[in-house]
């Protein structure tokens, strides 16, 4: 190997470290005690208390996750993913197949309306919007959490975008054999959008499980909490002080809090890296 | 647009509705909210409200600690996408080089795109932690008396570097598209024009890449504005003293923890100029320019 390669490699493995210690030493700390972690410091090798502090923070009340249990926290995570990542598709497929297909009055007017949620992320309006949740009685529930968050231009655009370069003769030809637009729709647009889908999905998955400011503000009842609120809370618990943090605990979450996104990426890396690229043009 | 489209019929307004109404319902009325009661005094309990026009606003300007949020914004958000560019440049630019092992680096370079900026913000937290954090062990091993709880420097670094991290996969991810999609024949007629890695790097390359760097600056803009907000809730909450605020916490903790409804949406409504800028500076500038 020449020099030159020796320091390629060098220095992607400084990178790769500088990405994957952080995480590294949350995994092995959370297998030890805290008494260990607070004689000795964080750990860089697995310990012997990993069922036990799983257990405790999967399972039961009290510690790091108060009222609520890890378990119940990855639950409404995976509620607002799954919710988050189709009720974007649903609305934005749709909404780009009426914009790009059809011929119609407002079009353009609609089209520039959801733009405009481009220049409107929630935090330029956050105590209005959750008033209005608040006044439709939805705080504290999954339709509060998911709605107001799946309307934004991204997935629309995403589709828009992808419609566009769907050749026009596949109109023209289903049109002569008779297919109405909900007939073109099922049987050939959707069909020819799964690759593109799937890339939306795991992106959105991801978005959506890690969302923060929305569920902090408008869940107020631990069972509604996500796992990353849970990590909020782990965080209040460990400043208020006491007893010996639980920080052992703390990492157990935050590990758990990470594998579900993570697993996604790696899992489905190659649609990951097509749906960022495509949905950021 | 299409050449054919679908004619005469109601459909498309049924397929637009569920997206129109959550748009009205979530962003328009509340951002024209955000609006108009930044034009407003209500007392503390927020029975009377008064029409005040730019009272709000100025208040807001000549309040240094406002001032003092802004300014810090401004040069976190440039430190964090300057950082966190360069990291991802440097690494793509080799993982773009090697022949073996690449994918390997890849996928340990971009899986952090799925960490939340609240768990990065709980890890770096305990990372950096006082008694047990290893971090915290490193730097002053190194000579650095390093105490986030009461210098703002420290705790800047500590926020700083939590966000630079969280970011760099996604620049990486960008940058080895942008690198890959950079044509054969020009790399090779680079090569047998100009032997120094480095200048071709700089001539040739860096060039090509404008482009991206330019749109990924604003994406890096962005995410410094508007999703360390994570980050900093689970480490410093803005502390010491109002030295690691940025713009957004602070709309957060004077609209919901101080109540001062008026204060809190002017504020909101110079964020949402700033975002009109960036959005503008985006499809003005980007749009044209962006080969992939």
């Amino acid at each position: 190997m020449k020099p030159r390669q020796i320091i390629d490699h060098i220095v992607l493995i400084l990178g790769c470290l500088f990405m994957v210690l952080p995480v590294w030493i949350a995994l092995t700390s959370s297998t030890h005690s805290a008494e260990t972690l607070f004689r000795e410091g964080l750990q860089l090798w697995f310990g012997d208390q990993f069922v036990e502090n799983y257990r405790a923070v999967l399972l039961e009340q009290g510690g790091v996750t108060k009222t609520s249990t890890a378990l119940r926290m990855l639950f409404n995570s995976l509620i607002l993913g799954l919710g988050f990542a189709v009720g974007k598709i649903v609305i934005s497929m749709l909404a780009a197949y009426a914009i790009v297909y059809f011929r119609f009055k407002m079009a353009e007017f609609l089209f520039w309306i959801i733009f405009l949620t481009l220049l409107l992320p929630l935090e330029v309006r956050i105590v209005p919007s959750y008033a209005v949740v608040a006044q439709l009685g939805l705080l504290n529930t999954y339709t509060g959490l998911i709605v107001p968050l799946i309307a934004s231009a991204t997935g629309t655009f995403f589709f828009r975008q992808f419609f566009k370069s769907v050749p026009d003769e596949l109109l023209e030809a289903a049109r002569i054999d008779g297919a109405g637009p909900i007939r073109f729709f099922i049987d050939i647009l959707l069909p020819l959008s799964k690759t593109m889908m799937a890339a939306i999905f795991i992106i959105m998955f991801v978005t959506g499980w890690n969302q923060y400011l929305w569920p902090l503000i408008m869940t107020t009842d631990d069972s509604m909490y996500t796992i990353v609120i849970g990590i909020k809370q782990a965080f209040q618990v460990l400043y208020e002080g006491g007893e010996l943090p639980r920080v052992q605990e703390a990492f157990a979450l935050t590990i758990l809090a990470v594998l579900p996104p993570v697993l996604v990426v790696l899992f489905f890396q190659r649609w990951f890296v097509r749906g960022l690229l495509e949905s950021e043009k | 647009m299409k050449r054919v489209q679908f004619s005469g019929t109601p459909l498309p307004y049924f397929f637009v509705l569920p997206q129109i109404a959550i748009v009205i319902v979530f962003f328009l009325w509340p951002a024209a909210q955000a609006v108009y009661k930044s034009f407003l005094l209500e007392d503390a309990w927020g029975l009377t409200s008064q029409f005040v026009w730019f009272r709000n606003y100025e208040d807001m300007v000549l309040d240094a600690d406002w001032v003092n949020t802004a300014v810090f914004t401004v040069i976190f958000s440039m430190i964090i996408a300057f950082a966190s560019l360069a990291i991802a440049l440097t690494l793509a630019v080799r993982a773009n080089d090697i022949l073996r092992g690449a994918s390997t680096y890849k996928t340990l370079l971009i899986w952090t795109y799925a960490v939340a900026p609240a768990v990065a913000g709980l890890i770096g937290n305990l990372l950096f932690n006082p008694l047990i954090g290893s971090m915290t062990h490193l730097l002053h091993a190194l000579g650095w008396e390093f105490d986030r709880a009461s210098n703002g420097f420290d705790a800047a670094f500590m926020i700083s570097l939590i966000a630079v991290w969280k970011q760099v996969s996604v620049n990486f991810i960008f940058f080895l598209a942008g690198l890959q999609g950079i044509s054969k024949s020009v790399q090779e007629a680079a090569i047998l024009d100009c032997r120094s890695r480095s200048k071709r790097f700089w001539t040739i390359t860096f060039p090509l890449l404008a482009p991206t760097t330019f749109f990924l600056l604003v994406i890096n803009m962005t995410y410094a504005f508007f999703d360390t907000f994570g980050i900093i809730d689970t480490t410093t909450r803005g502390a010491p003293g109002g030295s690691t605020q940025t713009l957004v916490y602070k709309v957060y903790t004077d609209g919901f923890i101080g109540a001062d409804l008026g204060g809190s949406s002017a504020q909101s409504v110079v964020l949402l100029l700033m975002v009109l800028v960036l959005t503008a500076f985006q499809f003005r500038f980007i749009e044209r320019k962006v080969h992939y």
